[in-house]
């Protein structure tokens, strides 16, 4: 800071200080100095909320706050009148999502799941706090929050006068505090010590493992709140739980949650609606997209306005690599609110996010040009957000008795012309900018020299031009910083001279400019002869002193005698920007909306007919389908409203089913942890997975999503339909058991951990006794709970609900037979050891997965009543496949097991028809047989044998139509239909790739044309997408896909 | 008497054997007369119901018109039905380097450092590793064994895959350079790990394009300080490191260039003209995008692996697929392999199938992992195709091949030796079939 600036911050600060507030408990060094602060703002338009305009207002303050606001009142005795004319006035901002004034935050903390990582399985936090160090809500920010001069300027400077502020740290993070901006002692500015309580799904800086996903962010939320109320009964045995005490305490407050993304946006939206919670939801970038997912929360939102920018895409080999989706949500992200105030959604507008607060006013004017209307900006800015916050007693409105938070501006809000002028908050002046145009208007300039009084017309007008004549006009330029001026002129010549002829001058007329404004006034320079004056402005009527081309001391006066008169900009109603369609998803093979598929009535004809029931394979038969379920399969069937595709030469078969993919999931693993079994999958589904859609054009209809196998017992699955387009839940398939996932050997024991493992189990001995375990504490509990629904209403019983603790409700699940397991298996000891706990504890492994050794103990598993899923041929990848070989699916199903092949892959899933093939080729099982393994066998095991994998009248409509023998190499799927809508139609995907093609063009051109237009841009950014696995084979994907685990 | 054997029928006992007993062949004696066959030479001709006639480990005879002598000395393989191919070449591979993957102990595939010319493959060839004899099984009978690594990885050499040892699998010793490109484009470091998006990932520090092609550029100044090296008759100090790239800077060695990307290739391009080096791209995923190029300077790409997702989310879902067929359109020499580690590229004849189905002939396709496979690495005189002349490296399967459905291989000679076809997995499949009685009650259980 240079000396002048420090000086002045001083001044303000001091003065400030001194006038409006004096706290009585406070000594003062000094002479007591007391003021009320009373002013009386006249003749402004004043906007006392977006539904009330005020001409020639009066506006009253006193002691920080509005006395009166009216029409032509009277200033009151004892009020400092303050000239308002030509200015407008309006509340000041108000932003929910700040975190001013709290101390900064190393980011230390996790990731997300890292097989590298040695676990830290406790919390960090010192004291008699929760287990989990993501947990902090007893951290209150007006605890650690401090007056920052600098963050409230630059706030001030956009437009806010109040802002709740807190630590944004955590999943549960704590209060908020509403402060104003006024640089004040703490104690003056804290409007509300607790007045938010804030959450997200980000675990922050906390170091500990658990939870290192998505849906271990949801379940610890989930958890807590089962704890918080459990502790409201004070169980002797947690002891004091200072974080469980003050999660209820806060749970009054208004809900604050920083979702940060549509589909999060919908994942703490259920979170509330479990626990009977309305949160408050902070946005991300991309709601738009999703606008009646949005609706449907009933959440007021908080909107950031960070857009991305253009990418340099001038150079094609890098513009190859930015995904049509990249491009797109660039061209579509400034349409956020008013996407927002179109359907009706109330929303806030925050400037977090922004990489500078210094961009809210560009982003605003942004989102304006894209469809926002003033008024709901206005609200968006002032009403909305003390609506939600249940302040609007306070802020956000000028009205009596509320705080003195307004802008005096020199124009309309939102206007081009408009400038912010001042910011007062609590009764304070805060300048934000000189007002250039005080000083506009004709005055008449008296200057007195040696040679007597001579009198010039001096004409300042808006944008700082300045004219100076007199008979002539002059060559001057006029400088105004603040209220000192200065004034030079000199002659203008009439005509030119000869050059180099004495008196040689310009005739061109010189402009003037503010030069305190930074405005040269572009004209050639004064001659160093020039006359100079300098004086003050003094209201209407200027003077002071000069000296004159000879070096005469001059004196001068300036007096207005015209002021300048206020005009509106000329409003011109801007053309909405061109913009591309909005696709669902916004990805490429999106729907528009026009296009989104239908259930059809759908007859394919004289086809190859593969029913997987007892009728075998049919030659040149029929399948109908209508209301989205299998009509009938037979010969010569016809229905007047169907479409019919001509299937000669062509193979029907029920739709493929996956038994083991990890696609459309955000998260994966929670390895936080040996036993996840609170997790699921089906909290964190992401339908913006393309690979939804290219699996669909390998003909699979279904895939089951199952969790990583990072720990023993992992997280519940979640059964997919590949309803492309549709959102989360539209994905699920529906009426279907649940499954959950358990895991054995090296992935749990974390043998590729090169820095070793801390975990328990760290052998395949631990292993088993962390199941034993787990269904022991599982059968405890079952029990507890059984007791108390049956005592409880009894008379004389004075025992509690037992603790809810949603890892063993799902093992409870399992004993109760109401859940299934999956269970990542590898060697035949495990597999065995598996199944021995199972019958000890009463349940049985429904599904061995990868189960490579498995024809080692075939026969055991078939007593046992195990279903089996493989890969056809991998092996070698790692020391627990040495002996996996191409021959188990066969020798499994020859024993009589139910074998299903998987792909555990989002490229081989695309395949499934030819690894079932393979079934053939290493074991001989019978075509029928082998694609029974990838369809009903599937189907069979996880419980939906009545709903999906065969041709059956009845069954849902889940078809394929395979141009070729479906098991062959050379056969690909013409359509892909789910419940009787065709999802993939290889004519209309050509039809599509062209589409996108065009699209990126435009894409690509109108980046080069924002670029040429100088707007800043960044360098072209790969689109990386991330993808997950089980995590132990390396399965390559390409240049753009990043394991979501990898190390790094 | 003609002795005919049928190759199925060559009743190799299970019950003694585990897979140290499957021995490498002896050399061949006798004449073998394949007959009746379809033959695929590799060259995209096929011939119904032929002879091959293999003599002292060559083919001397492939035709319709072949006779077959009636003499107790010679081995007739009857070939009706089945399809008969020139054994397929794996053209990339970690064979005998990596036993486990993610078992250290048995990974010898990437030396430390990024300049390693003098580094050779061979040399760690294990010719004992159990996943050789899957890939025999499924057609594959030579495979060019690479180094990886960081940058320069050193020289692959060509095996076949019936050997006491190393010295005896080289069939073609040293003959490539393998440089693994930078990738010249931005990545992002830091993953988001799972929790959707928050802290998501942050720019890399540095231009790795600039750093890429710096990089690029400091073994072109090798090369140059190697060459001036080689123009002195005596030196001083000896420069293994100038010395290993003798062969590559005479021509007598490829260079072959691991890289994917229109800038890797365009680097190498220039690469190539810079030192009039023979060039081949490894990997090639968005070689279709300069195909043209690609023909006009005479480079020659091995497409690592079709079964792959696209590279694009926007990209065609099929493109991978296609990709061989653009190649092939514009005239480009290819090979496809099959690099893949889960199933360590005994699917090879699967990812020409998919090609197939995507735009190629089906004898396209199998040149693609024969002939085309044989020129680049430069045994093409001696293989790739069943062709007079050539050693007699040839496959007999029960259907086509490239189809997963029929691909079924019952015999297969190298350099005229019948190879044994056990492997590891049929001889554990056999023991299972044992102890579950799966073929009880079958005709000759």
């Amino acid at each position: 800071m240079r000396p002048l600036h420090r000086l002045l911050a001083l001044m303000l600060f001091s003065f400030s200080g001194l006038t409006a507030f004096a706290q009585p408990t406070f000594p003062e060094n000094g002479i007591a100095d007391p003021r009320t602060g009373y002013y009386a703002f006249t003749h402004a338009t004043l906007v006392q909320h977006s539904n009330s305009t005020i001409q020639n207002a009066t506006l009253v303050v006193r002691d920080g706050k509005i006395v009166v606001v009216g029409t032509g009142l009277p200033v009151p005795v004892g009020a400092v009148e303050i000239d308002c004319t030509n200015k407008f006035i309006y509340p000041s901002f108000v932003d929910l999502y700040a975190d001013y004034g709290m101390p900064t935050q190393q980011n230390t903390g996790r990731g997300g799941f890292n097989f590298a990582q040695p676990a830290q399985l406790e919390t960090a936090t010192k004291g008699p706090f929760g287990w989990n160090q993501a947990i902090r809500p007893e951290v209150n920010a007006y605890a650690s929050f401090s007056v920052n001069e600098s963050q409230a300027k630059s706030l001030r400077e956009a437009g806010f006068g109040t802002v709740l502020t807190h630590m944004k740290d955590g999943i549960a993070r704590g209060t908020g505090a509403l402060v104003t901006l006024a640089t004040e002692k703490e104690n003056l500015v804290m409007l509300k010590e607790k007045a938010s309580a804030h959450y997200s799904f980000n675990k922050g800086t906390s170091t500990q493992s658990y939870p290192s996903s998505m849906m271990g962010s949801i379940s610890l939320l989930r958890q807590t709140y089962l704890d918080a109320d459990w502790y409201k009964n004070k169980p002797a045995a947690e002891g004091l739980n200072l974080s469980l005490k003050a999660f209820n305490e806060t749970r009054s407050l208004p809900q604050v949650f920083e979702a940060g993304d549509k589909w999060n946006d919908l994942r703490a939206d259920r979170i509330g609606d479990e626990f009977g919670v309305q949160y408050i939801l902070k946005a991300g970038q991309n709601e738009y997209q999703r606008i009646r997912e949005m609706k449907s929360t009933n959440a007021t939102f908080i909107l950031p306005l960070n857009f991305p920018l253009a990418q340099d895409v001038e150079d094609p080999n890098d513009a190859r690599f930015v995904s049509l989706g990249d491009m797109k949500h660039w061209e579509l992200a400034p349409t956020l609110a008013a996407s927002f105030e179109k359907a009706g959604i109330p929303f806030c507008l925050t400037t977090a996010d922004l990489k500078s607060v210094s961009q809210f006013a560009a982003a605003m004017k942004k989102s304006m040009e894209y469809g926002l209307s003033e008024k709901a900006a206005m609200d968006a800015l002032t009403l909305n957000p003390v609506k939600a916050l249940g302040v609007a007693d306070l802020v956000g409105s000028l009205e009596a008795g509320k705080l003195a938070n307004f802008l005096v501006m020199s124009g309309p809000m939102f206007q081009e012309k408009s400038t912010l002028l001042q910011n007062w908050v609590q009764g304070i002046k805060y300048t934000v900018k000189e007002d250039a145009g005080a000083v506009n208007g004709t005055y008449t300039l008296t200057v007195n020299g040696p040679a007597g009084s001579e009198q010039y017309t001096l004409e300042v007008k808006a944008g700082g031009v300045t004219s100076l004549y007199a008979k002539d006009t002059l060559q001057s330029k006029l400088t105004v910083d603040g209220k000192q001026i200065k004034l030079s002129y000199a002659p203008a010549a009439k005509r030119l001279r000869a050059p180099g002829a004495p008196g040689a001058d310009t005739t061109r007329q010189a402009a003037g400019g503010f030069g305190g404004r930074g405005m040269p006034s572009g004209a050639e320079p004064l001659p160093v002869t020039a006359t100079r004056l300098s004086g003050l402005v003094n209201g209407s009527s200027w003077n002071g002193t000069g000296t004159d081309s000879l070096g005469n001391p001059l004196s001068w006066t300036a007096v207005q005698v015209k002021s300048a008169e206020y005009k509106a900009d000329s409003v011109k109603k801007k053309e909405l920007p061109t913009l591309g369609d909005l696709t669902y998803p916004l990805l490429p093979f999106g729907w528009k909306e026009e296009d989104k598929p239908k259930q059809e009535t759908i007859l394919i004809k004289n086809a190859t007919v593969w029913t997987n029931e007892k009728e075998g394979i049919l030659q040149q038969s029929d399948v109908l389908i209508k209301n989205g379920k299998i009509a009938a399969v037979g010969k010569n069937l016809s229905d007047p409203t169907a479409r019919v595709i001509d299937g000669t030469g062509k193979h029907v078969t029920a739709g493929i089913i996956d038994e083991h993919s990890h696609i459309a999931a955000v998260s994966i693993n929670e390895g936080g942890q040996s036993v996840t079994s609170e997790v699921r999958i089906g909290d964190n589904l992401n339908p913006d997975d393309v690979n939804i859609y290219r699996q669909l054009s390998g003909g699979v209809t279904s895939s089951h999503i199952l969790h990583g196998s990072a720990n023993v017992i992992g997280g519940q699955t979640q059964l997919l339909k590949l309803r492309w387009g549709g959102n989360d839940e539209d994905l699920k398939f529906r009426g279907w058991p649940g499954q959950i996932k358990f895991a054995l050997g090296e992935n749990v024991k974390r043998s590729s951990s090169p820095l070793g493992n801390n975990r328990y189990p760290d052998t395949r001995m631990g292993v088993e006794q962390v199941l034993i375990d787990a269904f022991t504490r599982a059968k405890d509990y079952q029990r507890s709970w059984k007791e108390y629904e049956a005592n409880k209403g009894k008379k004389g019983f004075t025992g509690s609900a037992p603790r809810r603790d949603l890892e063993l409700d799902a093992l409870v699940e399992i004993l109760e037979k109401k859940r299934f397991i999956t269970c990542h298996s590898y060697v035949q000891s495990e597999i065995n050891g598996a199944m021995k706990v199972a019958e000890q504890m009463g349940y049985t492994v429904n599904t061995f997965t990868h189960i490579l050794e498995g024809y080692k103990v075939a026969d055991k598993m078939l007593k046992h009543g195990s279903f089996v899923s493989t890969f056809s041929d991998w092996w070698a990848y790692k020391m627990e496949v040495e002996d996996a070989i191409p021959y188990n699916a066969a020798i499994m199903q020859k024993v009589g097991l139910t074998v299903a092949i998987n792909s555990d892959d989002a490229e081989m899933a695309r395949r499934l028809n030819q690894e079932a093939a393979k079934i053939v080729k290493y074991g001989g099982v019978t075509e029928e047989e082998a694609l029974k393994m990838v369809t009903l066998n599937p189907a069979k095991m996880l419980h939906v044998e009545d709903k999906v994998g065969s041709l059956k009248p009845g069954k849902d409509g889940d078809v394929v139509l395979w141009s070729d023998h479906p098991l062959s190499i050379y056969a690909k799927s013409l359509y892909t239909i789910v419940d009787g809508t065709v999802y993939f139609d290889r004519a209309k995907d050509e039809q599509m790739q062209k589409e996108i093609d065009a699209e990126r063009l435009r894409l690509v051109r109108k980046m080069n044309g924002e670029k040429r237009s100088g707007a800043p841009t960044i360098p072209a950014q790969p689109s990386y997408q991330y993808m997950h696995t089980c995590s132990d084979h390396g399965h390559s994907h390409g240049l753009l896909v990043i394991d979501a685990e990898e190390n790094y | 008497m003609k002795k005919i054997l049928f190759a199925a029928l060559i009743g190799l006992s299970y019950s003694l054997m585990a897979q140290e007993t499957v021995l490498p062949a002896k050399a061949q004696t006798d004449p073998i007369y394949i007959i009746n066959a379809t033959i695929h030479t590799g060259n995209g001709t096929v011939i119904e119901k032929g002879t091959i006639r293999v003599e002292g480990g060559m083919i001397m005879a492939v035709g319709n018109d072949i006779p077959v002598p009636r003499s107790a000395n010679i081995q007739v393989v009857d070939a009706a039905g089945k399809h008969v191919y020139p054994g397929l070449i794996l053209p990339t591979s970690a064979l005998g380097l990596v036993e486990i993957s993610a078992v250290r102990a048995t990974q010898d595939a990437r030396e430390i450092g990024d300049f390693n010319p003098s580094v050779r493959s061979l040399v760690a060839y294990n010719s004992d590793s159990k996943v050789i004899n899957t890939l025999r099984s499924n057609g594959i009978l030579l495979a060019n064994v690479v180094p990886q690594g960081n940058f320069v990885a050193g020289t692959s050499s060509v095996v076949q895959l019936d050997a006491w040892n190393w010295e005896d699998a080289a069939y073609q010793s040293d003959a490539g350079m393998h440089v693994y490109f930078p990738s010249l484009m931005p990545r992002p470091s830091g993953g988001r790990g799972g929790m959707g998006g928050f802290g998501g990932p942050q720019p890399g520090a540095g231009d790795p394009v600039k750093e890429g092609l710096d990089k690029i550029e400091s073994f072109k100044q090798f090369l140059r300080e190697a060459k001036a090296y080689h123009a002195m008759p005596v030196h001083e100090q000896t420069n293994l490191k100038f010395e290993a790239v003798k062969k590559l800077l005479n021509k007598q060695q490829k260079l072959y260039v691991h890289g994917n990307t229109v800038k890797q290739i365009l680097a190498a391009l220039d690469f190539a003209q810079e030192f009039g080096v023979d060039l081949v791209i490894v990997g090639g995923s968005e070689s279709y995008q300069v195909a043209d190029l690609l023909k006009k300077y005479n480079v020659s790409v091995i497409l690592q692996q079709s079964h792959s997702l696209p590279t694009a989310e926007d990209d065609d879902v099929d493109q991978p697929y296609k990709t061989a067929a653009a190649l092939q359109k514009a005239g480009v020499l290819f090979s496809i392999s099959d690099d893949d580690s889960q199933t360590r590229g005994r699917n090879l004849a699967f990812n020409a199938g998919t090609a197939a189905a995507y735009g190629l002939s089906k004898e396209e396709a199998l040149a693609a992992i024969t002939l085309n496979a044989a020129k680049i690495m430069g045994v093409a005189d001696r293989t790739g195709s069943i062709e007079v002349g050539k050693d007699a490296n040839i496959v007999v399967s029960e259907g086509d091949i490239l189809d997963m459905k029929s691909s079924n291989v019952t015999m297969a000679l190298i350099q005229g030796r019948q190879i044994d076809l056990t492997d590891k997995h049929k001889l554990l499949n056999r023991r299972f079939e044992e102890k579950y009685e799966i073929n009880k009650g079958k005709k000759g259980f």
